[in-house]
């Protein structure tokens, strides 16, 4: 995202930064301030109160509330459950993307736009609508609430258009004149599939599953009317949270947020290197 | 016809997963709102209650969207043309929403805000209250909505370049007449599409208005947290209701959104 050096040397000699009028550098250093200001106010104070209460209580304090049987399951349920649902997301996304960049059929259109509705829809409305269809005395004639399966169900759901969201551009900008050689060479499409495409595909896969894992690890709108959350079975993390705030135990909320946190933060920042290594690969 | 199947197979799979997990549960939900016909929807959806948190939800995008667009772009052009050592971090704390979840966002302004919290005897003195009251509640909506219009700025703004500023600036331009005249006409539909995200995020967010809002019914109850109270009170009416009209205001979005990606195709086609 760093500007070409073109840019960056047009920069350097730009009147902008050298002559600009004492009214219009007063009025930046101004906007400069405002937005430091917001900053402060809505992200740094409150993450720096989230990291000092967990640390409030003392090493000891924090793995005691991290390591309390309820927390623990609370955060390998998320984990577990996060981890099989990017698995499914990375074989349907990019199966989803495949269909909708290389096939035909009517209504590709429609489908491709419905993609986002996760995105667009409430996650309290996502729970709301995989019950209506997937709950008690629902029309499909199972019932899956308070489950562990209802917990992976919605997690699904809300993360459903990241890989497809990440695969499709890629899948539309790539050359298929490799594909044709190699079909031309004799391969068939599932050696061509595997040996060419999915090589090209892999970091798009991989970034987009690193998004819904850590969308995945901290939803908590469409599991919490669905899993019911019962403590040692369909309580995930973000739930157990929810209770301890309820319960006044804030230290120990905010303990539990700091590893959750921590987890994401780990697999998006894998992801930023992984694909900057891949994009050096390139070129 | 080897070739047919080969292209019905990952079709057959592929919209039979979309079905099961999108498409069927979604159509259930407008089925079984409106197989009693119209006027018990109706009827749900205009008590007190349910009015009052859609009005509350457009009240928290009305303030959240504007401050979030005007900052977003701010943000957007520090990173693309400020010249400082911390625009790494500005970055990493624009994604911060996207790692952390709402419920631990909602935790995070309570130990700011809160009574108990950093500044809550000085905001207690002064008599102001941020938890269980519309500060708090636009704080965690404006949090987790922060990164849209920024993140769909920034690439446009790179894409751009600068010349065209630079030209405008050697004419003797003023760095506003500069932004209004030049750089916001050619960012604008990137601007749009963040605000269209942005909008529909912030009227659905749940966890983090779960927390700070304290689901006052009638008074701090948002149409997210109304769906929820409704359902756990065995209400289905009024929550499958509630959900049909935010499930509605989705598609806007949708449509919205496909629009405008249109639009930004044709204008990069010219």
């Amino acid at each position: 995202m760093s500007p070409g050096p073109v840019s960056q040397a047009l920069e350097r000699h730009s009147p902008r930064r050298r002559g600009l009028p004492a009214g219009g550098r007063s009025a930046t250093a101004l906007g400069n301030g405002l937005l430091a200001g917001y900053l402060s106010v809505l992200v740094l104070l409150p993450v720096s109160a989230l990291l000092a209460s967990a640390a409030s209580g003392g090493s000891a304090a924090f793995w005691q509330s991290v390591s309390g049987p309820e927390a623990v399951a609370a955060l390998k349920l998320t984990l577990v459950a996060s981890a099989i649902v990017v698995v499914v997301n990375a074989l349907f996304g990019t199966l989803i993307a495949w269909v909708l960049v290389r096939d035909e059929f009517p209504g590709k259109r429609v489908v491709n736009a419905l993609i986002d509705l996760p995105f667009a829809l409430p996650t309290v409305v996502a729970g709301v609508v995989l019950l209506a269809l997937y709950g008690k005395g629902g029309p499909a004639g199972i019932d899956i609430t308070f489950t562990r399966a209802a917990v992976g169900l919605a997690l699904l759901f809300v993360t459903l258009p990241f890989v497809v969201r990440s695969v499709q551009p890629v899948l539309i900008e790539l050359d298929r004149s490799m594909e044709e050689a190699a079909g031309s060479l004799g391969a068939g499409s599932w050696t061509v599939f595997r040996r060419i495409v999915l090589p090209n595909l892999t970091p798009a896969i991989l970034s987009g599953a690193a998004l819904s894992f850590a969308r995945a690890l901290g939803e908590f709108g469409s599991v919490v009317l669905i899993s019911g959350n019962l403590p040692f079975k369909t309580e995930v993390g973000s739930v157990y949270i929810f209770n301890q705030v309820e319960n006044d135990n804030v230290a120990a909320a905010a303990s539990v947020s700091v590893v959750l946190l921590a987890c994401a933060l780990v697999v998006l920042g894998a992801m930023t290197w992984l694909s900057r290594r891949g994009s050096a690969h390139g070129g | 016809m080897a070739v047919s199947v080969r292209r019905l197979g990952p079709r057959a799979v592929g919209l039979t997963y979309l079905l099961a997990l999108l498409g069927a549960p979604v159509a259930m939900i407008f089925y079984r709102t409106f197989e009693h016909g119209l006027a018990p929807v109706w009827n749900a959806v205009t008590q007190p209650n349910a009015i009052h948190a859609f009005w509350l939800s457009v009240e928290l995008v009305a303030i959240v969207v504007p401050l979030n667009t005007v900052f977003g772009i701010g943000i957007a052009l520090l990173i693309e043309r400020g010249r400082f050592r911390g625009r790494a971090l500005l970055g990493l704390l624009l994604d911060l929403p996207f790692a952390i979840s709402p419920v631990v966002v909602g935790l995070a302004l309570v130990l700011v805000y809160g009574r108990t919290g950093w500044f809550g005897n000085w905001l207690t003195a002064h008599g102001i209250q941020v938890i269980f009251s519309i500060p708090g509640m636009v704080l965690a909506t404006a949090f987790v909505s922060l990164p849209f219009v920024a993140r769909e700025t920034v690439p446009v703004l790179h894409e751009l370049g600068t010349d065209a500023e630079q030209a405008a600036a050697t004419l003797g331009a003023s760095a506003w007449q500069t932004f209004r005249r030049v750089t916001l006409p050619a960012i604008r539909w990137g601007v749009v599409y963040g605000v269209v995200l942005t909008t529909a995020r912030a009227l659905g967010e749940f966890g983090a208005v779960s927390i700070v809002s304290g689901r006052l019914e009638g008074q701090t109850q948002t149409l997210p947290l109304y769906v929820q109270d409704r359902f756990e009170n065995f209400d289905t009416t009024g929550a499958y209701a509630a959900a049909v009209v935010l499930a509605l205001l989705a598609f806007a979005t949708l449509l919205t959104m496909n629009l405008l990606a249109r639009r930004t195709r044709r204008d990069t086609a010219v």
